[in-house]
């Protein structure tokens, strides 16, 4: 058993980030869209913290990123929530496929 | 040190302050919207001349964020347009029975679009690009009765969240790769090693999708369409004219190295822009919608002279912003003044307009006139420098190619200004201006009719980049 390095963090947050893009894509409920989001914000996480970590470890500046991330990761969800809840009163449905007046 | 941080960090301190004290408003007392609103002009007047009361050189917070003239001025500009949105749709602020929180929001993205274009910090320039776009998805949703506003917030939020999370894989990548986050530190850590690549083309995609540049367009023309006219306004103008501030720092001082793959990629985006932004707005019917694919259409201008590296095309990017602000604004403005009045928006409900709103047809035609860029006004000053700056790798069919797409888009433009002249049956009722909107559109036509004219402002903008 080898520990883990810097290759199998980036595996797995590449990973995350990816899973996270196809779920958006294909997805068609607006809850799980948010999730996929969230996904994509965490793999950007563990880069920076793997990055601090293995590479650069003489400074703090992934960490401080991290936790700035993750404060803005909850007030963006917080404020998309807020509009899926308005949406839902107007359409009652979260389906993006119920919201569809504006189009060509 | 408190003195350079009072003098460098003034804009935003007011802002702040502005912002803390209309909050306190909000939960304290009852105010009429005419009067704040009043005050709000008032005040946003006194912030114009804290911003212009000198350019102080500087940085603050270990260079995180950098004061320059350039940014004092592109400061002036975004303070501006600010100030001519409040004027221009003072009526519907006025009927909004939100009114605050709608200016604490707008205040806010305004922070946020300050903060973003004097950052010198990855960390400062990622929490400024949320700061401009959190508060806008919530502008959004500001018809709060209409169906469309919220679908049209959905739809803004989603995007921009989803480029926020490609725009921090690129900068988790840059991250890893150079070991700094200092703005002032990267072009020296950037040897186009493969990831530093994916990272530069990860960056610029997210800044595509924020200026809505081709394949990233997509959610452009539907929230235009189902925001309020003041937010497309806001959207349109404004949050561009930011990112595309922050794009030539970007582009001309950080990833400078990678100028090889920036060159090509640049010339591919801007010609499709132009050319897809162009046949959409040909076949559109509302006129918010077609004003976003012409907005598309212009990005795709200034991304044509950005292409070109040199400090010419950057000047005349921000030459052209200004213009771009004045015309597009007027014509949002117009929009609005005639929406606010009897809900329409569609081109063939402009049919016979002239018949009884003589002044409001000619500022309309005079900002698409400036929009198309036909000589007396402003906008073809403003073209004209943008294809010199393109031209300046002597890629001649690129500029060729450039120069048809604003033939296709003459042909839209006039169409409509010859749908607002001629005669129809059912005419359309004189719209009323308010005092406010009637001051914000002669200081439109001003701009757009003069600006073209004041040729040592492009030098001046030139001089200060250096």
């Amino acid at each position: 058993m080898t520990t883990p390095g810097l290759y199998h963090i980036l595996t797995i947050s590449t990973a995350l980030f990816f899973i996270g893009i196809y779920g958006f894509l294909t997805r068609r409920n607006l809850i799980t869209l948010l999730m996929c989001i969230e996904l994509i914000l965490n793999s950007v996480n563990l880069n920076f913290i793997a990055f601090n970590k293995y590479l650069w470890p003489e400074k703090l500046d992934g960490l401080f990123f991290t936790l700035f991330s993750i404060a803005i990761a909850a007030a963006e969800a917080a404020v998309a929530i807020a509009i899926i809840i308005h949406l839902y009163r107007n359409h009652h449905s979260v389906d993006v496929e119920s919201a569809e007046e504006l189009k060509y | 040190m408190i003195t350079d941080f009072l003098i460098q960090f003034r804009s935003e301190t007011a802002l702040t302050v502005l912002i803390l004290l209309l909050l306190l408003l909000k939960i304290t007392r009852e105010v009429k919207n005419e009067t704040l609103l009043q005050w709000m002009q008032l005040l946003l007047c006194g912030v114009l001349l804290l911003i212009a009361s000198g350019p102080f050189e500087g940085h603050l917070f270990g260079s995180m964020f950098i004061a320059t003239p350039l940014i004092t001025l592109e400061k002036l500009i975004l303070a501006t347009g600010f100030l001519l949105i409040c004027m221009l749709h003072h009526e519907w602020l006025k009927a909004h029975e939100h009114l605050i929180e709608f200016l604490i929001l707008s205040l806010s993205s305004l922070l946020g679009m300050f903060l973003f274009i004097s950052s010198g910090h990855l960390i400062l320039l990622y929490l400024s690009v949320e700061l401009i776009t959190i508060p806008i998805a919530a502008m959004v949703n500001f018809d709060l009765e209409k169906r469309r506003s919220s679908e049209a917030a959905m739809k803004m939020i989603l995007s921009s969240a989803f480029a926020s999370g490609v725009l921090l894989f690129g900068l988790s990548l840059i991250y890893g790769t150079t070991g700094t986050l200092q703005l002032n530190e990267l072009p020296a850590a950037l040897q186009a090693q493969p990831l530093q690549i994916a990272a530069f083309l990860l960056v610029i995609s997210a800044f595509a999708f924020k200026l809505s540049v081709v394949p990233f367009h997509l959610w452009t023309a539907d929230v235009y369409e189902g925001a309020p006219v003041a937010v497309a306004a806001f959207l349109s103008v404004l949050s561009k004219g930011a990112v595309t501030f922050m794009l030539i720092t970007l582009l001309y001082k950080v990833f400078y190295p990678l100028e090889a793959v920036g060159y090509p990629l640049l010339q591919i985006l801007s010609i499709l822009t132009v050319l897809i932004g162009n046949l959409f707005a040909l076949r559109q019917k509302n006129l918010k919608r077609f004003l976003a694919f012409s907005s598309i259409a212009q990005m795709g201008f200034i991304l044509a002279s950005l292409s070109s590296y040199t400090v010419a095309g950057a000047a005349a990017s921000v030459y052209f912003i200004i213009i771009y602000l004045f015309s597009n604004l007027t014509a949002f403005g117009i929009v609005q003044i005639v929406n606010t009045q009897n809900g329409k928006e569609h081109l063939e409900s402009y049919r016979g307009f002239y018949k009884n709103n003589k002044f409001l047809s000619w500022a309309l035609a005079l900002s698409l006139f400036s929009l198309a860029g036909i000589p007396p006004t402003a906008g073809f000053f403003g073209k004209y420098f943008l294809l010199i700056a393109a031209a300046a790798r002597e890629q001649y069919v690129f500029v060729i190619l450039l120069a048809l797409n604003l033939m296709i888009s003459l042909y839209y433009y006039l169409n409509i200004i010859r749908l607002v002249f001629t005669k129809s049956p059912e005419e359309m009722e004189t719209v009323r201006i308010s005092q406010p909107a009637k001051l914000a559109l002669w200081i439109g036509i001003a701009g757009t009719l003069l600006l073209g004219f004041a040729g040592n402002l492009l030098e001046h903008i030139q001089s200060i980049m250096n």
